[in-house]
């Protein structure tokens, strides 16, 4: 009795430091993966539900005001959503990773930028992506799969375009 | 007389007041300092930089955290108030010290129970060695020989009966 109390509690916090192992070993949710189900509240607090807007492309950009590596993406970013817009069928949606307040909205400010964003509370969407940092950029198509993973950012408004514009035919 | 001297307290008790409340506003208004603000920085952990202390860290993430520490301070916030609102802000992950709930336990509970399972596993292991190198002991070689030199129980008995038998014939 006491052997298979010992070798079960051996093998249970095995199989619990394999799961945090292999979890931590994970990397971001790929391409062809469903994108997972989030909700983000907006600075300016309105509430987007991913589910929701199934049919239309998405576009997912985590950034935060302290990266210096999104700064160069972020003109691009409104400048793609501005020519999208129209359509109606795009949904731009910024996550703010680890970040302050003031600091974001000075941020979102500074690169004019009018799609939706919001904190990341918690981190619970950004663990939900398994992102490795930012800025990453998930593109989900219609059908709600990733279909693209920018891991960086986005060299030019031409690339943005390039990734998006496929997934409208 | 009697009129001074209530004059004169009154001026004492509206001094003692004015004093009390420039000392409160004082206090209120008054700068948290890099210590103040350290100590609450060192029990909080941001994730951009993994197992740095955000007192330690010198990114821009982690500044910023410490700014928003120290306005919160500056405002009266308490220690556990601040970190209840990194905690909403960042999730549990950026304490230092997880909250004791749901899995967490097991970041209390694990190594306790290894500790005392490895004691209690060292304890059997070095019993049933002992036991071991008990039973293979060899009998103690000087013993046995004493042992054989020995007069018998007979002899000895036989030599008494002897010795008695010869003071009697003396008397």
């Amino acid at each position: 009795m006491k052997k298979i109390l010992l070798w079960g509690g051996l093998l249970l916090l095995l199989v619990v430091l394999g799961v945090g192992l292999y979890r931590s070993q994970q990397g971001q949710v790929g391409v062809g993966e469903p994108a997972p189900d989030f909700e983000l509240q907006s600075f300016s607090g309105e509430t987007y539900r991913i589910a929701d807007y199934q049919g239309n492309v998405v576009v997912v950009n985590f950034w935060a005001s302290w990266c210096e590596s999104c700064k160069p993406e972020a003109r691009d970013l409104e400048a793609a959503y501005q020519s999208y817009r129209a359509r109606g069928d795009v949904l731009f949606l910024g996550v703010d990773y680890v970040d302050t307040e003031p600091e974001a909205l000075e941020y979102l400010e500074e690169f004019q930028i009018t799609y939706p964003n919001g904190p990341d509370l918690r981190t619970e969407i950004s663990q939900a992506f398994r992102i490795r940092g930012v800025p990453e950029t998930f593109v989900i198509d219609k059908n709600g799969q990733i279909a693209h993973l920018q891991i960086g950012p986005f060299q030019s408004l031409d690339h943005i375009l390039s990734v998006i514009d496929p997934l409208l035919d | 007389m009697k009129r001074m001297s209530r004059v004169f307290l009154g001026l004492i008790s509206l001094l003692v007041l004015m004093l009390a409340l420039t000392g409160s506003v004082l206090a209120q208004g008054s700068d948290p300092t890099d210590d103040d603000v350290n100590a609450v920085a060192s029990q909080l952990y941001c994730p951009v930089c993994e197992n740095i202390p955000l007192d330690a860290c010198g990114t821009a993430a982690c500044e910023q955290w410490r700014g928003i520490i120290r306005e919160k301070l500056a405002e009266g916030w308490t220690e556990d108030q601040i970190k209840d609102y990194f905690v909403a802000q960042y999730g549990d992950r950026v304490l230092a010290e997880p909250p004791r709930q749901g899995f967490n336990w097991l970041v209390y509970l694990v190594p306790a129970l290894a500790l005392i399972g490895g004691v209690v596993l060292l304890g059997l292991g070095f019993q049933k060695w002992r036991q071991a190198a008990v039973e293979r002991k060899p009998a103690d070689p000087s013993r046995k020989a004493k042992e054989s030199s020995e007069p018998s129980d007979d002899y000895i008995r036989k030599v008494e009966e002897e010795l008695k038998e010869r003071s009697r014939s003396s008397k």
